[in-house]
């Protein structure tokens, strides 16, 4: 292990979501009054972070609610701005997945999140709404392991073809490791 | 990306030829490799590969200080170090709720555009050579290199400059400095004007960029493009005046745009806001006033808990850094979005179909930087 294990312990992540609105600016709030509505069938719960909307949706419907985000004209969210995965095996086993989006158009940001457990890590790709989100699935594919379902092309990229592991994961030792 | 079977549906054919370019190739600008497949002079298949330069950046920082950090940022897009470095401290102090002075703003303007003329000048420089012509890369190394003397009187270093801090600034810039900036500024103003009077309108340049690698505001906007790349093809979008930082909302700029969104365009935006830079120093060096350069805080940086993304312009594009912090001296995850990654990324649909000669030049045009792609 990296021997970092106990300085960190992972952020609580089940606060109040109540929206902090003192947090957003005034698209950032008029955006989460937006959302609950717009995206109601998917029971999403909408919280803020500092400057952000956040929405947590199951991970079943990610693609649906990515192209009602997309297409929706008040939503209009066409730019895919980055795509993350955090690992909180250690507390909750499981990984969060979170989408960084952007409206040209309204110019009005937010992230969407979703959680997978570490037993069966998948959710369903998004490159075919975003195609930004391509390599970046194949990036979070290959240093997490979390396996992005309809995926054109679920290769490696950063790593090489035959490694072995998870670099990415909090598991995955920083020093103590064979040389490749 | 099939090879094509000889004589199939009665006209002669040869079967495609793959093609390896890089990892060590002088086009690459860097360690990238893609692989053409090639019918005559044209590329009918190409697929990219990084990966080269992995360093686990983003791994490493979640094991080190916030103020470490600087050092590994400066690394990932070399030729932009100041850029990097704002990208980081500005994500560290939004989410420490950290009021920075106002004169350590307008250094890191100065540093940051400065930052963008050179790496804008190397582009100009390398691009030329990608298209055949030797003689630019001369005239604009010669001006970078006059850049690269005052960050080095700044901040010690040609490069990995290390230099702006979680609240502020390492330390005040000389006295001479409004002085020397401002002599540099007529010198650079000089140097642009003669390498776009020798270089943009030439037949020979004209005839190799005009019309390749075309890319749509629309495609452009999918792919995640951004910078100059995505600006050439018409899409204003820039961070500096869509949510501005530091104080640029207190200078007056254009924000040049293409409308081809060909590799042309791609490389005269970038000599246009070159000029537009000159004039965000000019307006920061009248605007700089004495005052204290950082902010008080204690000696390392402790964020609150929570998670924060911050952006920035640098000069390939909108560089983003999301930070997950658990209240601890170290970020719990940390990644960065790296513009010439995003830019890299619809390459396949840029080249295919034009010759392997223009292949060379649409990926010159993107200028990509590999350690900021592979991190």
């Amino acid at each position: 292990m990296t021997g970092n294990g106990d300085r960190h312990a992972p952020p609580a992540r089940d606060q109040a979501e109540a929206v902090a609105s003192s947090r957003l600016t005034a698209r950032g709030q008029a955006l989460s009054k937006l959302l609950p509505g717009a995206l109601s069938k998917f029971r999403p719960t909408v919280g803020a972070e500092i400057d952000e909307v956040t929405c947590l949706v199951g991970r079943e419907w990610v693609v649906d609610v990515a192209v009602l985000l997309k297409s929706d004209t008040a939503l209009a969210f066409d730019y895919f701005r980055l795509l993350t995965v955090v690992d909180y095996v250690e507390t909750a086993r499981e990984f969060e997945v979170v989408y960084h989006l952007y409206s040209l158009e309204r110019r009005h940001k937010m992230a969407l999140k979703t959680r997978v457990p570490e037993s069966d890590p998948w959710v369903t790709s998004v490159s075919g709404v975003w195609r930004g989100a391509n390599w970046y699935e194949r990036e979070m594919h290959d240093l997490f392991g979390v396996v992005f379902r309809g995926h054109p092309d679920l290769d490696r990229l950063i790593l090489p073809d035959d490694f072995e592991g998870f670099p990415g994961r909090k598991a995955y030792p920083l020093y103590e490791y064979g040389e490749y | 990306m099939t090879a094509r079977v000889p004589g199939a549906a009665g006209s002669p054919q040869t079967l495609d030829m793959m093609v390896n370019m890089g990892p060590q190739h002088p086009a690459t600008h860097g360690v990238f490799r893609m692989e053409l497949a090639i019918d005559g002079e044209r590329v009918v298949g190409l697929i990219p590969h990084i990966g080269y330069l992995h360093r686990g950046s983003e791994k490493l920082c979640e094991h080190e200080i916030y103020s470490q950090i600087i050092t590994l940022f400066d690394r990932l897009d070399y030729v932009s170090n100041f850029n990097n470095e704002l990208g980081l401290v500005l994500a560290v102090e939004k989410l420490m709720e950290i009021q920075v002075p106002e004169r350590a703003s307008y250094v890191r303007m100065i540093l940051c555009e400065l930052n963008r003329i050179a790496s804008h000048l190397l582009f100009v420089g390398t691009f030329a050579l990608d298209a055949g012509a030797m003689t630019p890369s001369l005239y604009t190394f010669r001006d970078r290199e006059m850049i690269q003397a005052l960050f080095e009187a700044t901040s010690g270093a040609r490069m990995m400059h290390n230099f702006f801090r979680v609240g502020g600034i390492k330390e005040d810039v000389a006295d001479d400095f409004v002085v020397r900036v401002d002599r540099l500024l007529g010198e650079l103003e000089r140097g642009i004007d003669e390498v776009d009077g020798m270089l943009s309108f030439g037949e020979v340049l004209l005839a190799r960029t005009k019309g390749v690698g075309v890319i749509s505001g629309p495609d452009a906007i999918d792919w995640g493009m951004s910078g100059p790349c995505l600006r050439a093809s018409n899409v204003p979008y820039d961070v500096r005046i869509d949510e501005p930082y530091c104080l640029y909302d207190r200078v007056e700029f254009g924000v040049p745009v293409g409308t081809q969104g060909d590799s042309w365009d791609r490389y005269y935006t970038r000599v246009v806001e070159m000029r537009e830079s000159v004039k965000i120093v000019r307006q920061c060096l009248a605007q700089l006033q004495p005052g204290p350069i950082m902010a008080q805080l204690r000696r390392i940086a402790r964020p609150p808990k929570g998670e924060v993304y911050a952006h920035a312009e640098n000069p390939r594009g909108d560089f983003g850094v999301y930070i997950v912090s658990d209240g601890g001296e170290r970020p719990y995850r940390l990644k960065v979005r790296p513009p010439s990654y995003c830019n890299l990324m619809p390459l396949r649909d840029l080249v295919v179909g034009s010759y392997i000669a223009d292949a060379v030049v649409i990926l010159g045009s993107l200028d990509i930087v590999l350690g900021e792609v592979d991190r």
